[in-house]
């Protein structure tokens, strides 16, 4: 069977771009040569058939581009002897990449892409710059996918990852794994940019599309990667776990009219139950670990979520306790608003609102989901004035169409509430 | 290698240094058992603490003419109170250095790479 190219740019394009700026020492030059070597498979692997190893030959290949080119522009061999400044730590300074064997040096390390992740997720960038390379260099997308995705112009998503490459070169910024007494402190950035794209597939921030599937795809395939190159932390564990948990129930949040459901309501019989199985191994593989984090408790929770068969069976009690632990690692508005919710779900919607009041208004004035949530703990409160400015406030807040609609229909029957009471 | 500059930045309303205050006698202590270590290691090029923003004159030339001002040319209440300029190998080292600079200064500090 023949593997159609474009599974192939997805599955090789960061493998072989990662091994190339190792090689070359250069992320632009590595980044054409392997667009190159792309185009030139599509021209004759329809004819010559798709090699053995479509990655090699295609790492490869471009490495061979890569060199033509540097031989034609022999000024740039000065950028190509400048490999040997960003590998830092690997390369001594007699170490002479022209003269070298490169085939040695193409060969595959596995820890190249890890290199490329720390790399696009280096901390000296903003979060925005991070997310853009990651996907570009990484994931292969195009920067017209990537604005199309973050609803942003293009010339902006443009400009964002040309600046980050500017001041990543300008900065001498190395390609290396960061060494163990670095890694907790790098690796957050990591796990924050994997999952800031799958919260922008999941929950788009504007636009018509509820998800967008690719992103939670390239995320989920980003932070498996991620757990084969270091299986060894936790969090790195915990985030795939939250990832896989929350995508398995990804077909039940929207309903056949593409609206959107809230967990409560959702259909369990359309979650994904294999995804489910490896979601919960994942968790119970970092509970044995024992060294918890923000991400495998969250994944935690989800875990929570998954294992009732009704909501009504949902151990709020346990997702309370987890709520509380979170709250202890990062005691931010977001995870006190998920507290929040928790205690309206197990000690009722006045519990709730008390314990809304711990939170700062100042810090969630603008922040839709806070009163999306106050909104929903009023109504049941019997509280309905208050629940309709609360959701005419989330419902201005909302970029998501799809979200809107849900709340407009939760604030009609709000409203549909107040008549009632009349 | 490349060049860095390791800068210091205050709220400019420190006047003229007390040299008696056990906070000042501590950070200067600090900063002197950096920068030896920063020596140690070779990667020393060259620091220095500054006198208050207050202390500075903007100096333009136009056409031909020079002309002075009071200063400090950047008008805002962020100043820089010293700075460091460090070889290291790349930008991570630099920045483990910047942490111990920070440090050693108890305030924040930039790091910027020098350019060619």
């Amino acid at each position: 069977m023949v593997e159609p190219l474009e599974d192939v740019f997805r599955r090789e394009f960061g493998r072989c771009t990662a091994t190339l700026i190792r090689v070359l020492g250069d992320v632009d030059l590595a980044e054409d040569a392997v667009a190159e070597a792309f185009a030139i498979a599509s021209k004759r692997w329809p004819t010559d058939g798709t090699p053995q190893n479509p990655g090699g030959w295609i790492t490869t290949t471009a490495r061979n581009r890569a060199l033509d080119r540097l031989r034609r522009e022999s000024k740039r061999t000065d950028r190509y002897i400048a490999a040997s400044r960003i590998d830092g730590n690997d390369v001594t300074p007699e170490h002479d990449p022209v003269r070298d064997d490169l085939d040695g040096l193409v060969e595959v390390i596995s820890d190249d892409q890890l290199r490329l992740m720390f790399l696009c997720c280096h901390p000296a960038l903003s979060a925005d710059s991070q997310v853009a390379l990651t996907l570009r260099l990484l994931g292969g997308l195009d920067v017209g996918e990537i604005a199309r995705a973050f609803i942003v112009p293009e010339p902006t998503i443009a400009q964002r990852i040309v600046r980050a490459k500017r001041k990543l070169r300008d900065n001498n910024a190395p390609y290396r794994i960061p060494r163990a007494a670095e890694l907790p402190d790098r690796l957050r950035f990591v796990l924050a940019a994997i999952s800031l794209i799958y919260t922008e597939g999941h929950t788009a921030t504007g636009g018509d599309d509820l998800t967008r599937s690719d992103l939670c795809a390239e995320a989920i395939r980003l932070a498996r990667l991620l757990v084969d190159l270091m299986p060894d932390e936790a969090e790195a564990t915990g985030l795939l776990a939250l990832l896989i948990l929350t995508d398995a129930r990804r077909a039940a949040r929207t309903a056949d009219d593409g609206s959107l459901v809230r967990l409560a309501d959702q259909n369990r019989s359309k979650w994904d139950r294999d995804l489910i199985a490896e979601g919960l191994d994942l968790v119970r593989a970092c509970l044995r670990r024992n060294q918890p984090g923000p991400f495998q408790i969250q994944a935690a929770i989800a875990a929570v979520h998954a294992d009732a068969q009704r909501y009504e069976d949902t151990d709020w009690g346990q997702i309370l306790a987890l709520y509380d632990h979170l709250h202890l690692l990062r005691p931010d508005s977001v995870t006190s608003l998920n507290r929040a919710v928790a205690i309206g779900e197990a000690s009722g919607p006045v519990a709730g609102l008390e314990a809304l009041r711990t939170i700062d208004p100042n810090r969630v004035e603008e922040y839709q989901p806070y009163h999306a949530a106050r909104a929903d703990l009023l109504v049941r409160s019997g509280r309905i004035e208050e629940s309709i400015e609360a959701y005419e406030r989330a419902i201005a807040l909302t970029e998501n169409q799809k979200e809107r609609q849900f709340l407009e229909r939760q604030l009609e029957t709000a409203r549909g509430d107040r008549s009632d009471d009349r | 290698m490349t060049q860095y500059m390791i800068s210091v930045w205050h709220d400019d309303n420190y006047g003229d240094l007390d040299l008696d205050d056990p906070d000042t006698q501590r950070m200067f202590k600090q900063v002197s058992d950096l920068n030896a270590e920063m020596e140690r290691a070779g990667v020393w090029v060259f620091g220095a603490g500054l006198k208050s923003a207050s202390s500075a004159t903007v100096v333009r030339s136009t056409g031909g003419d020079v002309s002075m001002t009071d200063g400090p040319y950047a008008e805002t209440k962020e100043q820089m109170g010293g700075f460091w300029i460090i070889e290291a190998p790349h930008l991570d080292a630099a920045l483990e250095w910047a942490g111990k600079a920070a440090a050693a200064c108890e305030g924040p500090v930039e790091v910027r790479p020098a350019d060619g």
